[in-house]
């Protein structure tokens, strides 16, 4: 059974643009260019002078969204064809980072976890980020026996993509990892796990 | 005193038994006849002679056993044991804390001698003695805490403290009740509880927290936990779920009382000089329902618990499927008589 509430459970307080900040870095992925585009409906456009925005359009490809965040002029706007570029640049770009430079990730939860990740690894505090949950609900999620990781799951229970043991999806989430952690639901008498059902749209 | 250490095992053959004067020292986590979650805190300080609290690292029969079966998880998976790198300070902190309680409770088992930051350390039940100097790991076969870790019984978290708040950033954790360091490495007191049931709603863990921040040192604190655990198998890690798991369908009415066993945790808290962060020692005792029905009291009182268990908490503890088994077999040992306050035997 699925424990809810549980208090790992990351909280995507929305991306709130920082009047403060000297220096915007936002990283999206699909859904979350519309969450950038809401901040400049809501904040106004004087903020994007001081804006960097490294895109991934993932499955929001036919959308066209980096139309969009390119029209509004940001004073940077990179697009990433896949994932892995796009975090070989974050480092780039938080390798260089000045004082007063503020981080904004907005995406699925998957996508969010990773970069925070990166983040974190460069001693970014996580309280200091603005996140913004936008598309699927899909879950990344870390099998605990191989230690696995498995994307954009959206059942549960599901086969590892690694060992192939049923995992119950649990709530249970760890920031270090950028996952949530998937448990084997038949331990106790293999072979009765229950069949998949659709959790995480 | 000198300890007789049994040659024992924790898997396959499952040879683990206490003998009867390390039945009446086990800690039976029960002082009345039911049981609800609560912030049950006392001062860690020594308690009665021939039992647990006697010393405040307990050294018992099954150490070289345990430290065996611990040297075999981590052969297996490494992860179980790791530290954070801000924790080198702490890591020292645990290792004189850990030898310093050995040597003075167990002098015939364990020897410390300082010559300034020149350290001997002499384990006698394990064969060891090493020179080496106090904060540099490169004079130690292992980084500091895994070191003394793996000659202390028990699991072992350093828990950084910042932010108002306690973080688990390091550990030695092989003998867990279903809980993955490697999962959980990182996260902060809230978090890490995340699972528990109940706990959360009635404000457990705030009390808790607040109460562990304002830890002081030289005044360690303990708690008891329990749960049940099939086989007497130290390692029911998460990792391993797949492979303990189905020990839990082969228990029996006959094979009940010695497949059976109650697991009790005595958890201490430590605060430590040099990092400020908090030594939490989860040290694992096992006992099996055979074993403890030899105390009348805990034979009385046991079943009576379990009758008592909100469902959350028998879902939590993985009682669900024997928790009938065992109470149909307690009852015969349960007259009806009113048990004495507290866990001593009467």
């Amino acid at each position: 059974m699925l424990v809810q509430g549980i208090k790992s459970r990351p909280e995507y307080k929305g991306l709130d643009i920082d009047p403060h900040a000297k220096r915007h870095l936002f990283v999206l992925e699909g859904e979350g260019a519309a969450a950038f585009a809401d901040q400049v409906e809501l904040k106004g456009t004087d903020f994007l002078a001081k804006s960097e925005i490294l895109y991934l359009a993932a499955g929001a490809a036919p959308k066209a969204y980096d139309v969009a965040l390119s029209a509004l002029s940001p004073d940077v706007f990179w697009q990433a064809p896949t994932l892995q570029p796009l975090l070989f640049r974050l480092r780039a770009c938080l390798e260089q980072a000045r004082m007063g430079t503020r981080l904004y990730i907005a995406g699925t939860e998957g996508f969010i976890g990773q970069i925070m990740q990166v983040a974190l690894e460069f001693g970014i505090d996580f309280n200091s980020i603005h996140t913004e949950h936008r598309g699927s609900t899909a879950r990344r999620v870390q099998c605990v026996h191989c230690k696995g990781i498995t994307d954009n799951v959206t059942t549960s229970p599901f086969a590892c993509t690694h060992c192939g043991l049923p995992l119950l999806v649990r709530d249970h989430y760890s920031r270090r990892l950028g996952a949530f952690q998937g448990v084997n639901i038949d331990a106790e008498e293999p072979g009765t796990a229950p069949a998949p059902e659709e959790m995480f749209p | 005193m000198t300890i007789t250490f049994r040659s024992e095992t924790f898997r396959d053959d499952f040879t683990f038994r206490n003998s009867l004067t390390n039945i009446r020292r086990f800690p039976f986590p029960f002082d009345r006849d039911e049981y609800m979650y609560s912030v049950n805190m006392e001062p860690h300080i020594r308690g009665k002679a021939d039992s647990v609290f006697e010393n405040l690292i307990d050294v018992d029969e099954h150490y070289v056993a345990e430290m065996q079966d611990r040297a075999m998880v981590l052969k297996e998976d490494p992860l179980r044991c790791q530290a954070l790198p801000h924790m080198m300070a702490a890591q020292w902190d645990v290792l004189e804390l850990l030898m310093e309680h050995q040597a003075q409770d167990y002098p015939e088992h364990f020897t410390l001698e300082k010559n300034g930051d020149r350290w001997r350390w002499i384990n006698r039940p394990m064969g060891i003695d090493d020179t080496f100097t106090f904060g540099d790991p490169s004079t130690l076969s292992y980084p500091p805490m895994e070191y003394i870790t793996r000659q202390a019984q028990g699991d072992f978290c350093i828990v950084d403290q910042r932010d108002n708040n306690l973080w688990m950033d390091a550990g030695m954790v092989t003998t867990q009740a279903d809980w993955s360091l490697d999962f959980d490495i990182g996260m902060n007191f809230m978090e890490w509880h995340g699972p528990v049931p109940l706990a959360h709603q009635i404000g457990v863990f705030d009390r808790a927290l607040k109460f562990l921040l304002n830890l002081q040192q030289g005044k360690p604190t303990r708690r008891l936990n329990w749960t049940m655990t099939v086989n007497p198998r130290l390692d029911t890690s998460p990792e391993n779920y797949h492979k303990w798991g189905p020990d839990r369908q082969t228990v029996t009415p006959e094979n009940v009382g010695n497949k059976m066993h109650l697991r009790v945790e005595l958890q201490s808290l430590w605060r430590l000089p040099r990092s400020n962060a908090i030594l939490f020692v989860i040290r694992c005792y096992l006992i099996s329902l055979d074993e403890l029905v030899t105390v009348p009291k805990w034979g009385r009182r046991l079943p009576r618990v379990l009758k008592s268990l909100p469902p959350e908490i028998v879902d939590y503890k993985g009682l669900t499927r024997n928790r009938p088994i065992m109470i149909d077999w307690l009852a015969k040992y349960d007259d009806g008589a009113p048990t004495s306050a507290g866990i001593y035997p009467d």
